[in-house]
């Protein structure tokens, strides 16, 4: 598509801890070339000022938990040409979506004393159950690497290089001692997506899959390995349902029977 | 009846949705509402049935900005049920880990969200275009924050390094030296923002505020301390709720703490300054007297002096602690008992103030209840006081600029809004499961 000038870039959030639009300031020796290539357009985290859409690419972080959120990304999508998710809980329904597996009348009642003034929905929802996305960047929060090169990539009109892989990969390439063999310590790396440069296992801790599932999970296997370090059914229904815990295949895994096949 | 009212939709250059509401009644200022808008997400409800010592974990997704200060008020609050008392360099290397957040937080708001309001920008990206310098010198102080989280942390936001107990692996001496130089080259950038921050333009105006903070006998309180008030109030922090209290508003998605019988408070900077300033270092504190800074600062615009202060504390800090710092022999120490049914809490001083966690257990270690009060919470009611003040002096000023008044009334406190959204009162009868 022709387009005049700097692209228009949006950042928009849904409900989330807005760690994931930080990443973005965080780029801290990246950040004012970031904003001479592109007009940033709508980022109420950190500008007051607003142009209008249509914008060349969103980038929308948070999930869909309330009525209001649901109308906002239908419009959202419609003022985009690009429209990029970035974490956890944009593409799987993040830690609050373990209001999922919960009775969200109670949920409510326990936190609110008049719990008749919160308006919310039962579910927290990924982006992509509301509407067409372009492109999903993973992460409880996102790799601010993996921003750059989305971002970089949407530049120069390409595609974005980033891995699907698993984080064992990550964690081979980058030479770190395997903690579930040398440790014994439960570790999500063989199913959960790259991205974190293994950070986990670099700090001697098993990964806990803040990236989701990596493209083709054997959880089976997994489960099987972590029953053998003596992880019971409600730990590893824990272990499995933390930030990604809505997305199906962590779902599921964290409800199949012992041995790991549903 | 003449009836005007300002409403300012979303109030930009904050953590999260928040907007303002104020009602002119016959020329004078009849109601104000800071309206947070931010949906909930439950995360006292969440985290029952979950083990202790994911709390640090699962908190930290609270805020994106403040994750560590989750992280330190969960892991206090659930080692109290393990009998477990950090001390020595497991002790020190939280405390590195602190100021660590402590810079990038408030480098990220005196530079980012705060400075453009007194020199007249949307934004820091604006600001770059005339004052790249300056801009410059800001990115560079937070990035030297975030070094230290990434080295302590292994990552900036929602770091994974932290554990009940300590750490999963602490930082070799060859790491902090690399740290050195960084920190060295930040507490320079941190003078520079101090003194440029006390020669801004601030408003004439001053508030009779109750400061409310954590005070430690020995240090600039971070992890420990006893809640003290400029009234006089001293409580020990698991005490909290003896003295403060929760209240719903209609039109808002967070509750408001007022201390019971008294009303609003403010915790934060301004509150840890006017009441730990002897034991800020003798360079912070000379520093302040350089540049006419008083003992006590009641102009909530000066906030950003203060808080440019406390980065030059906090780099000093973490400079002493690296060049003390010997690893420990294990990164974390092992608790002398499993957790013990009960109730506990703690409280630690985030960037933005204090920072309140309760659990309580049952025998296993399971989450039977969660209760957690953030500084925004805290704050907010002492915002809209601020707010009636500045609208009632700016009636003859038109929608917009007033408006703008309003925004900038709130930047002064850097509220968190995503904090505030979820730390609601529990004393409801829920239907115990």
């Amino acid at each position: 598509m022709p387009r005049k000038g700097r692209p228009k870039v949006a950042v928009w959030k849904f409900t989330s801890c807005d760690g994931c639009q930080l990443s973005m300031l965080d780029c801290e020796d990246e950040l004012l070339a970031i904003a001479d290539a592109v007009e940033i357009a709508n980022f109420r985290e950190a500008t007051s000022a607003v142009v209008e859409g249509p914008y060349d690419l969103s980038l929308v972080e948070g999930s869909v938990t309330t009525l209001s959120d649901a109308r906002r990304i239908q419009e959202v999508r419609a003022q985009s040409r690009l429209l990029v998710t970035i974490g956890a809980c944009a593409t799987a329904g993040g830690i609050q979506a373990l209001r999922n597996f919960a009775n969200i009348e109670e949920f409510r009642q326990a936190v609110y004393a008049r719990p008749e003034h919160i308006s919310t929905l039962s579910t927290s929802t990924p982006i992509q159950d509301h509407v067409p996305v372009d492109f999903e960047l993973r992460g409880c929060p996102i790799n601010k690497d993996q921003l750059l090169e989305v971002l970089s990539a949407f530049l120069d009109g390409r595609s974005s290089n980033v891995p699907t892989e698993s984080v064992c990969a990550e964690c081979k390439r980058r030479g770190n001692v395997c903690v579930m063999v040398a440790r014994g310590a439960p570790c999500l790396g063989p199913v959960t997506q790259a991205g974190c440069g293994a950070l986990c296992p670099a700090y001697h801790r098993g990964c806990y899959g803040c990236f989701g599932p990596q493209e083709s999970p054997n959880t089976a296997s997994l489960i099987r390995r972590l029953e053998a370090l003596g992880m019971d059914g409600p730990a590893r229904l824990r272990v499995f349902r933390t930030f990604n815990a809505s997305n199906p295949v962590f779902r599921a895994a964290s409800e199949a029977p012992a041995g790991g096949n549903p | 009846m003449t009836e005007r009212t300002i409403d300012v939709d979303y109030v930009a250059r904050v953590e999260g949705e928040g907007a303002c509401h104020v009602t002119i009644r016959d020329g004078a200022v009849d109601d104000v509402q800071l309206r947070i808008f931010e949906p909930p997400r439950f995360f006292e409800a969440l985290l029952r049935g979950r083990r202790y010592d994911e709390a640090p974990d699962i908190t930290a997704r609270i805020c994106g900005i403040c994750p560590v200060a989750y992280q330190m008020s969960a892991c206090h609050a659930v080692e109290r049920s393990l009998g477990l008392t950090l001390d020595g360099p497991l002790r020190d290397l939280r405390r590195l880990l602190y100021c660590g957040e402590w810079i990038e937080s408030h480098a990220l708001h005196v530079y980012l969200l705060h400075l453009p309001d007194f020199l007249g920008y949307p934004d820091a990206m604006a600001l770059a275009k005339e004052r790249p310098a300056a801009v410059r010198r800001g990115l560079e102080l937070k990035k030297a924050g975030n070094a230290i989280l990434r080295t302590l942390g292994g990552r900036e936001i929602h770091p994974i390094n932290v554990r009940v107990g300590g750490f999963y692996r602490v930082p070799t001496l060859e790491e902090a030296a690399t740290l050195r130089p960084v920190v060295e080259g930040a507490l320079a950038l941190a003078e520079e923002t101090f003194l440029f921050a006390s020669t801004l333009d601030f408003p004439k105006i001053e508030f009779d505020y109750e400061f409310v903070a954590l005070t430690h006998p020995d240090e600039y309180p971070m992890n420990e301390g006893t809640v003290t008030s400029s009234t006089g109030l001293q409580l020990p922090a698991e005490r909290f709720e003896e003295a403060f209290e929760e209240v719903q508003v209609p039109y808002s998605n967070a509750l408001q703490v007022v201390r019971k019988g008294r009303g609003s408070y403010l915790t934060g900077p301004l509150a840890r300054y006017a009441l730990n300033r002897e034991r800020l270092t003798p360079r912070a504190r000379a520093l302040a007297t350089e540049a006419g800074l008083p003992d006590v600062v009641r102009n909530p615009y000066q906030a950003i002096v203060v808080r440019s202060l406390e980065m030059v504390f906090a780099c000093e800090e973490a400079l002493r602690i690296l060049d003390d710092y010997r690893p420990p022999e294990v990164p974390y120490q092992t608790p002398p008992h499993p957790p013990a049914e009960g109730s506990w809490a703690a409280i630690t001083e985030a960037p933005r103030g204090m920072l309140f966690h309760r659990y309580r257990l049952d025998a296993h270690g399971t989450i039977q209840e969660a209760r957690i009060v953030a500084p925004t919470t805290q704050n907010q009611k002492r915002i809209e006081d601020d707010l009636r003040t500045v609208v009632a002096r700016s009636l003859d000023q038109d929608d917009r600029h007033l408006a703008d008044a309003c925004e900038k009334a709130i930047r002064n406190h850097d509220p968190c809004i995503s904090c505030a959204t979820h730390f609601l009162d529990l004393t409801v009868d829920r239907g115990e499961r």
